[in-house]
Formats: structure tokens, sequence, C-alpha cells
């Protein structure tokens, strides 16, 4: 899909861009709705500067935090500025460390192409990383998918798998430095 | 049941309680006392056999005992060493101590087909009763060291371990129940009389379709040395719940399940000497290994055991203090690895 198939899509209220369709386009559609409504692209599209200031990029859809942008060591928090964030919407560094944007475009080695429905139902149920590993870090409002009907949980996971896949490799989240 | 009769049994304590939100259509008992632990107050149903894995779960330290029913009659399908079925009507319970106090008691419970009830038990201060704990768990349940309080876990992080795999039940297996036990494992208990064994379950006919020489050659981690057999037991029982190739975290190869019958088993061929995802302080990214021989402080899996950060301490969850024990005995074993 072309960026200016993305952003008509946007534009048109609809999603990000559909490129395949294994579930049906109802269930899509409404997966597609609700990411929008809950503002995933937020965070996981990545921010550029325009003419008119920061704006989402549209080509590179759900794919999280460009693995370009390497970002250099995150500012000590120290209330009462206590987190900061990479002009990309994509980084954030905290008193938990640095967290990074997932790729929730279906790329089979960087993004969600393996998940299941399963394990995309069990990461939203636990709130841990890959639904066993560590909770999911700020600034993701897992408890609101949380507090999300089953039905639109499976619809936001089929309007995601059905994205195209873009192929981006989001670093893994770091610790504080003073935690070592 | 007439009205009058299902209050008057609700109040005598003979039928379940209604506390926890039903799964498949079944709630867990409000208190410990209705799951059938118990046949009178502090007295164990005899029913319920006594048993205790050769290689234990660590749980910050907590002294456990562990019971197990199987229906009257009914036989675990043994066909699959690796994965028992078990009937349904099953009940596990375990009952964590610290300090000397009973604190909580979980019961695993084969309700009905396919469905298995995860409930957790907060005891009381007099210790004679345990009370359903709310399916988010409860935290700070009692202190285990200075500054450090037990959390009893929720539904959803039991569910994360026990449904990781083609069985619900993780310390209840041919390799944990063997014969041919481990006198060097880490935490391990020294057979007793009364504890159920895999010769009980053959003897008394509760395993069906087990290959006919289970007793003659019973499960043994197969490892060149006592001690790699010990910390292999170690990490098949703390870590082998998550990280197994049967049902494979995305993207990691990582694999701590013992077969019993592969020389080289997976836990030293996917860890030794294999690259990391996880980068230690200091490294570069991708030139950390999970286990570097001669170095254990630039083995990942060391340092990750050791943490109790939240981003890296593993196992992620059911543990809030390392395990000095375990950590001293790989560090050594790492140390004495030649390094490649």
């Amino acid at each position: 899909m072309t960026p200016l198939t993305f952003r008509t899509a946007l534009l048109a209220g609809l999603s990000f861009g559909i490129a395949s369709a294994a579930a049906p386009d109802a269930q899509i559609r409404r997966g597609a709705y609700l990411t929008r409504i809950m503002g995933c692209a937020d965070c996981h599209m990545p921010l550029k500067m325009g003419p008119k200031g920061p704006e989402p990029d549209l080509a590179r859809g759900l794919s999280g935090h460009p693995e370009a942008l390497v970002m250099p060591a995150a500012p000590e928090p120290k209330g009462p500025w206590l987190w900061s964030g990479a002009a990309t919407n994509t980084a954030f560094a905290g008193p938990w460390g640095v967290s990074y944007a997932a790729n929730l475009t279906p790329d089979d080695e960087t993004g969600l192409g393996r998940w299941t429905e399963a394990q995309f139902l069990q990461i939203v149920h636990t709130g841990r990383h890959l639904g066993k590993g560590r909770t999911i870090l700020p600034p993701m409002p897992i408890q609101n998918l949380q507090a999300t009907r089953e039905e639109d949980l499976k619809a936001i996971f089929a309007y995601l798998r059905s994205q195209p896949a873009v192929r981006n490799h989001v670093p893994t989240a770091t610790e504080p430095a003073a935690s070592h | 049941m007439r009205p009058l009769s299902l209050l008057l049994a609700a109040v005598l304590g003979s039928l379940p309680g209604v506390a926890g939100a039903p799964y498949g259509g079944v709630r867990a008992p409000r208190l410990l006392s209705q799951t059938g632990l118990y046949a009178a107050p502090g007295r164990l149903d005899p029913r319920n056999r006594a048993y205790s894995p050769q290689y234990p779960l660590w749980s910050d330290g907590a002294a456990k005992a562990r019971w197990v029913r199987l229906p009257d009659g009914a036989a675990i399908e043994a066909g699959d060493e690796d994965a028992w079925t078990f009937p349904v009507g099953t009940k596990f319970w375990k009952e964590f101590q610290f300090h000397g106090r009973k604190v909580e008691t979980r019961l695993l419970w084969h309700a009905r087909p396919g469905v298995w009830i995860f409930a957790s038990y907060a005891w009381n201060a007099a210790g004679t009763d345990a009370t359903l704990v709310p399916e988010e768990g409860l935290p700070d349940a009692a202190e285990i060291a200075p500054g450090l309080r037990h959390t009893i876990p929720g539904v959803a992080d039991c569910r994360t371990c026990h449904e990781n795999g083609r069985t619900e039940v993780l310390g209840f297996t041919a390799l944990q129940l063997s014969t041919d036990r481990d006198p060097g494992a880490i935490h391990g208990e020294p057979p007793r009389p009364g504890l159920l064994t895999l010769e009980d379950l053959v003897k008394e006919g509760r395993l069906r379709h087990a290959r006919a020489d289970l007793l003659a050659r019973p499960p043994r981690i197969r490892a060149g040395d006592p001690e790699t057999r010990a910390l292999l037991g170690y990490f098949a029982a703390n870590c082998g719940a998550c990280h197994r190739m049967d049902h494979p975290l995305d993207g990691l190869d990582l694999d701590f399940r013992p077969t019993g019958r592969t020389p080289g088993e997976p836990g030293l061929a996917s860890t030794v000497n294999r690259p990391s995802q996880y980068t230690l302080p200091g490294e570069a990214p991708g030139t950390t290994l999970r286990i570097r021989p001669g170095d254990p402080d630039h083995s990942a899996v060391y340092s990750r055991m050791a943490s109790r950060r939240p981003l890296s301490q593993m196992p992620p969850l059911g543990s809030a203090l390392a395990d000095r024990e375990a950590l001293d005995r790989l560090r050594a074993w790492i140390a004495r690895a030649p390094a490649r």
C-alpha cells in the first residue's frame, strides 16, 4: 500500500491501510475503527516533521520506533519533569528505563506476523511482554485494552494483521542506568 | 434441592462459595476448607496424596507441601511422557509457608473437560482457614526478607506458566516423580515414606498407556556430570514452562525442556555459546551470550537469574528474591566450564 493510500484511509476515518483480509471485512473495519479511536497510532506510528509541525509518518504505518533512529542516553528522570519522549513519540524514558513503541504490523521477523489471536489476547490479559515476560511498560495504556471486550480485541488484532507488513526492528527496552 | 436446604447447606459450608469470577462455568470455592483438601479442620483428607517433585520451583524460599487427588478409579493418560493428561476431577494443592507460617495454598482443579480452575487462598492469621484471593492476586501477603514481601499471584500469572505447554500440570510429571531421583537437585527434598512416587502410580494402576519399562528405565536428565544434571533439572522446573521449543516464545529459540533421551540436552545446546537477545550492560548489542563458558558475569542467563529488576529478572514473575543457592552453583558451573 502506498503512503497515499494510507493517508486516504486515515482521512476517511477507517484505518491506516488494509492489505489482506483473512478475517471478515466487518471485523477488520471494526478493528480499524477501534484502533483509531484508541489512539494506537499516537505512539506506534512515528511522527515526522512537516511544514506545519510534527505529523504522522504514514508510510511507516504502525511499525513503531524506527530502528535507524538510535537514541542517545536519556535524561536522568528527576522530578517534577519525570519522563521524556523522542520527537517521533516512539521512545520514552522515565523511572522505568527506556521503552519503545512496538512494531504492530504483521512482519514475521520484526512485527506481530507470527502471533496468533490467542497470543495477542494473552498479552493483553496478562499485561506482559509476549504474554509471559516482563510487564508491559509505560506509556502503553494496557489497562485500556484489558477493559476492552474480547470481541473488540479480536477485531483489533484482525485489523493489525490486515495491514501491510513493515520490516522494522524495534530496540528492546532498557533498564535505568542507575539500577545496575 | 429446595431453597431452604440450599441455604442451610451453604451456611454449613458443604457448598462452594461464590467468590471469584466463574471460569468455564465453574467458580472456585470461597474457602480452602471447601476444596476437599481437609477431611476435618486441620486434618488432611487421606485420599489426598503428598508428593514432592525432585526439581522444585523456587518461590522465594517458601517451604512447600503438595498434594494430589485423583478421582476414585481414574487413571492418568500417560502415553505421552512429556504431557500427561489428567482425568476430570483431579485436584492439586500447594501450600506455601514463610518463617513457619502458612501464607497461601493454591488449587489447580480439572473441573470439567477442558476447564482447569486456578485459585489461590490466603491463610488467616490464626491458621484456621484460607480465603480465595481476588483474581488479580494479593500483594504484600507476607514478609519473606527484610523489605521484601511475597505476592500471591493472580490467575493470569498462574495461567501464564501453566497453560504454556501441552499440559496444565507442571510439577507432577514422569521426570519429577521419577524413582531415579537426583540427589544433587537444588532445593530437592529427599524421598521419604508417604510421598507418592512413579512406582506407586504404576503399581496402583494410575497410569494408562505408560511405556512398559517406565520403572526399569525411569526418566532421568542425560548429562555428563552430576552438577550439570542438577542445573538442567533446575532450569527445567524454573524456566522450562515458558522456554520450550514445542511452544516457543516469538523469535526466541531457548529450550529448557529436558528430554531424558537426547544426549546434550536442549538446555545446554540452546544456551552455551549461543547469542542472547538481551544485552548485558557495557556490552555491544548482539555480543552477549546466554552462557559464556568460564565467565558467569558475562552470561545473560546468570545475570538475569540474579536480577530482580522488573525489566530483566528471570523468571519474570512468581519471585521477589533471587535464589542464592542456585546462583552460586550456576556461577561455579559456568566458571568451571572451559571457554571455547
